[in-house]
């Protein structure tokens, strides 16, 4: 009751605030009349007991603003006539308003487009129900797990309630217009009672169909169901048909749902192994991801615990072939780790970047709160004269401050809704929820809490600064003491922001620098005019070797018919794709069963190498004698040919590659090397054989077409496709590409921190430049009569402009060699991005810093300029 | 200025501030015992107490203020004898049971003190 009492009250007195000032004024009028009264009556002269009266009551004014003073209602009232000064004094100075707001706007829009992009990879959790207890299986040896080591782990772990192994698999969907192939996975069993997540409709799968020979059945994402299936509810328990095979829809997942390990994932089939296994089965291939959900009470480090005491001891009725052994245990770590795991370092560098570039923002607009307060000086003066408590005025700056901040949040948040889509245009394809990205409710609240510290941040120094001075001074004159000490802070302030804009600077050197090595690495083949795509061999029809190898040809052929194509070959495995088949080459001069490393398997046509102008060393390109059934022929890269034959002749050579059928390849000749990921900084170990000496056939191979120009190559596509499609209509052509935008998707990671980071160094060079410039002009307007008088003294216009740009130039050095200490801490962080450059990099540092000089030489010749033209009968006259 | 001359003390609240009170509880009993106006409470107060109480009127208004937003006193404008109008304050059932509260309060303070006053070695 009594706090309702409480608010009615304030109400009312705020809404009727002249009604109650009325009746406080007759009470206390009342009061002094009534003493007065009494005084006369004890006999004082009329004259007399008035005064005694004032006397007792005090200041009458004084003890209404106290009363006035002690509701809740006045704390809002002192609230709204700050911030309407508030708002005046920013409307009086329109200019120093829009920079200062704009330039918070900038800071505050690009950190919450980063917080928005990172937050959800970095920190929100999986969108899976207790997604912390989900755990992420890998062999410390080589990454991917074999389906035996899952097969021990379930039998012999009592860490985990549910655990699925899952692989890749890309099914080709017929009918409709084209025939399209269908990112999937196959997993067991359990893979969504791990995730916590199971179809809308339908069922997940039983453990009676993850079995070998087990049923054709599949559960399909809303997104296929909607795409492909009009959203039709009698799909569940109808077949659709994938290579040519029908398979029974059992299950349709909920729209929400989100597969985190194959984010493009739209149909899932159980992975259907083999339980009895030999050591040749595909049952030991390192080809499995594994993850599991925590048993619980498990903690991550039992977990760990557990599954590296089942790794170091094997057990005798769960054998494990050598290449599984686990002899380097097991890797566990929560799935969001894994997920966020490749991106994060960038992500933190990029982060802290637009950290810095805030505290730039802030810098500046301090800066210019600190010159405007030394302009303010004789008003705050004449506040303080007038009564003003010293808390008072700082609570007025503050207001000020924080109506600022205000502005440049909101106009922050419209540069962070233009900024994110320009984010999402610009990031690299394989960065986890970028379609999800949108300004979420904790984007705003980050944007709103950042702008609320920013304007306490920004308002506190110039406030203490303002109202610390010595008021009484500051009425009397208006420009001597004092401003040295405004000055020290001011500069202290331009030093850190040179510095931390070096930081930024040398940061996207770095990163500049690395690129440009990206781009200078020889690729070892021609990128430009060449056409790629992938053709998957699917269906019955393709189960025989010789068949798919009659397709090639075929298709070959009538690719090459095409006008315009030069040059067409095929390949199993296409440089700078992101696809790595590699397998373990044994030589027949180590005549001991030494493992001999293992080498890039190359399954091309014999027109591969002028297709992609790949030079001939010595000896022979493969020709169309090397086919099944006679000597097997290969070739190795100059890599192979001088770590295991150095000064040795190569040709003739013997040696056995992959599974091991007793049979021996011979090298007929040596190429150069070719680089299969741009980021790998040697060449691997490489051998190129034709598709029909290897041990089968491939299903799965790239078509690279030769083209006469460059445009040829980009508007191709649908020509070479339908070449293709004249031979088996029914194939899938994907990943249609021209040689050089792999190029530039393999480099798009770096390219994309890169632009993000030559953004906030360009702004920090620009904020950095209008900073030195603010100060220095500040400081020429606040030292005129002093540069009139040495003017006056004689001194010439050359030496007042070597005066002012001396001093500012000053404050960059220090600047500069704060930052290069500063850089070369943070660079740090940026080691796992470079690329053929080192963090010290001489040629970056020296670069930011002549760059930095330039600049801010640029922004102290105004403010010099001005001062060297002040005429001192002006100054002098006006003093 | 200090904050503790604002503070109000309420029954959850024992306070052991026995100067900042004090000037509660005059008001209170003062009023409990007919309507009045603030002046008429300062008078009372003073010839009441014999002098030993004088009642700044800035701290009374103060205080009168905040005693009617805890809704221990009413107030109305009445008109007064010579066709004057006035403030008077009057007790509210809420500002008996305070004061009640606060007379019992005091007491068991006051004794305290009488007992440690006459205690002896």
């Amino acid at each position: 009751m009594s706090i309702w009492r409480q608010l009615t009250r304030g109400l009312r007195t705020l809404a009727r605030r002249g009604e109650t000032d009325a009746e406080l004024n007759d009470e206390v009028r009342d009061y002094l009349d009534r003493t007065t009264a009494a005084n006369v009556a004890r006999g004082m002269s009329r004259s007399a007991a008035h005064r005694a009266a004032r006397l007792e009551l005090g200041n009458p004014t004084v003890t209404q603003e106290r009363v006035r003073n002690s509701g809740w209602e006045h704390g809002v009232e002192t609230l709204i006539v700050d911030v309407r000064y508030g708002l005046r004094r920013l409307r009086s100075n329109l200019g120093f308003t829009a920079v200062s707001a704009i330039t918070l706007a900038l800071g505050v829009g690009a950190t919450t487009v980063i917080f928005s992009a990172i937050n959800p990879i970095l920190f929100k959790s999986l969108p899976y129900p207790r997604a912390d207890h989900i755990l992420a299986v890998s062999d410390v040896s080589s990454g991917p797990v074999t389906f035996g080591t899952y097969r021990e782990i379930l039998q012999r772990s009592r860490s985990f309630d549910a655990l699925a192994p899952f692989k890749p698999w890309q099914p080709t969907l017929e009918g409709g217009s084209e025939p399209e192939r269908l990112n999937g996975q196959a997993v067991g069993s359990d893979f969504f009672r791990v995730l916590g997540v199971m179809p809308a409709r339908g069922r997940a799968f039983t453990a009676a169909e993850d079995r070998s020979g087990g049923p054709r059945v599949i559960v399909i994402s809303d997104a296929l169901w909607h795409r492909r299936f009009g959203g039709d509810q009698a799909i569940v328990g109808h077949t659709i048909t994938l290579d040519d095979d029908p398979w029974l829809v059992v299950g349709i997942m909920p729209p929400s749902f989100e597969d985190v390990t194959d984010a493009g994932a739209d149909l899932w089939m159980p992975l259907q192994y083999k339980t009895v296994f030999t050591p040749d089965d595909r049952e030991w291939g390192h080809h499995l991801r594994l993850i599991g959900r925590e048993r619980a009470g498990v903690t991550l480090a039992a977990a760990r615990a557990d599954l590296n005491q089942i790794a170091r001891a094997p057990r005798p009725d769960l054998p494990r072939v050598p290449w599984a052994s686990l002899a380097n245990g097991l890797r566990v770590e929560s799935l969001q780790d894994q997920v966020a795991g490749d991106v994060r370092p960038a992500l933190l560098a990029v982060f802290s970047a637009v950290l810095v570039l805030l505290v730039i923002a802030c810098v500046n607009v301090t800066n210019l709160l600190l010159a405007r307060g030394a302009q303010r000086r004789g008003e705050f003066a004449l506040r303080a004269a007038l009564g003003a408590e010293r808390g008072r005025l700082v609570r007025q700056l503050i207001t000020e401050s924080m109506l600022l901040s205000l502005f440049g949040g909101l106009l922050g948040i419209l540069v962070a809704v233009a900024g994110l889509r320009a984010f999402v245009a610009v990031s690299p394809a394989g960065l986890p929820h970028v379609a999800s990205m949108h300004l979420d409710g904790s984007a705003l609240t980050f944007g709103l809490l950042l702008t609320t510290v920013i304007g306490l941040a920004v308002g506190v120094l110039p406030a203490l600064h303002a109202s610390r001075d010595d008021l009484q001074a500051g009425l009397q004159e208006t420009s001597r003491r004092s401003v040295g000490e405004h000055h020290v802070t001011r500069r202290v302030l331009v030093v850190a922001e040179v510095a931390l804009s070096l930081m930024l600077l040398v940061s996207a050197g770095l990163l500049l620098r690395s690129l440009q090595r990206v781009f200078a690495v020889d690729v070892g083949f021609d990128s430009s005019n060449l056409l790629t795509m992938q053709v998957q061999l699917t269906g019955p029809r393709y189960r025989q070797d010789d068949a798919k190898a009659r397709f090639l040809d075929e298709a070959l052929d009538a690719v090459r018919r095409v006008p315009g194509v030069t040059e067409a070959a095929f390949t199993q495995q296409l440089p700078l794709s992101g696809e790595f088949d590699v397998y373990g080459v044994h030589l027949e001069r180590n005549s001991d069963p030494k493992d001999d490393g293992a080498a890039l398997r190359y399954a091309v046509t014999p027109d591969y190498f002028t297709a992609m102008r790949i030079p001939l060393v010595r000896g022979r390109l493969l020709n169309a004698h090397d086919v099944a059934g006679q000597p097997r022929a290969a070739l190795i890269n100059q890599s192979f040919a001088r770590s295991e034959f150095g000064a040795d002749d190569p040709i003739g050579q013997r040696f056995r590659f992959g599974p091991d059928d007793g049979q021996w390849y011979t090298v007929v000749g040596v190429v150069g090397d070719v680089k299969q990921a741009i980021d790998a900084l040697d060449s691997r170990k490489a051998v190129y054989i034709t598709p029909s000496q290897w041990h089968w056939v491939d299903n799965l191979v790239s078509l690279v077409v030769r083209t006469r120009s460059a445009s040829d190559a980009s508007s191709m596509a649908p020509t070479v496709r339908g070449a293709i499609w004249s031979v088996d209509r029914n194939q899938p052509v994907v990943r249609v590409a021209t040689m050089s935008t792999l190029v530039s998707t393999a480099t798009a990671g770096r390219r994309f921190a890169l632009v993000l980071f030559e953004v906030f160094g360009v702004a920090a060079l620009v904020l950095a430049a209008v900073g030195i410039y603010g100060v220095l002009s500040g400081s020429v307007t606040e030292r005129i009569r002093e540069i009139g008088v040495r003017a006056a003294m004689g001194a010439a216009p050359t030496d007042i402009l070597a005066l002012i740009l001396r001093q500012g130039m000053m404050l960059t050095a220090v600047g500069v060699a704060l930052g290069l200490i500063g850089a070369a801490a943070a660079t740090r962080g940026l080691v796992t991005m470079l690329f053929g450059v080192t963090r010290l990099d001489p040629p970056t540092y020296v670069g930011v810093v002549v760059l930095l000089f330039g600049v801010s030489a640029v922004a102290c010749w105004m403010p010099a300029w001005r001062a060297a033209r002040i005429d001192p009968s002006v100054t002098l006259r006006a003093e | 200025m200090n904050a503790s001359r604002n503070r109000t003390r309420r029954m959850d609240q024992p306070n052991t501030d026995v100067i900042q009170g004090t000037l509660d509880l005059l008001i209170l009993k003062t009023l409990s015992l007919q309507p009045m106006h603030g002046f008429g409470i300062a008078r009372r107060v003073e010839d009441i107490s014999r002098g030993v109480f004088k009642v700044n009127p800035g701290s009374l208004l103060v205080a009168l203020q905040r005693l009617e937003r805890q809704g221990w006193l009413d107030a109305e404008w009445r008109q007064t004898e010579n066709a004057r109008r006035a403030k008077f304050y009057t007790l509210t059932r809420a500002g008996r049971k305070q004061l009640d509260f606060e007379t019992a309060d005091w007491r068991r303070r006051a004794n305290a003190v009488a007992r440690l006053l006459s205690a002896e070695g």
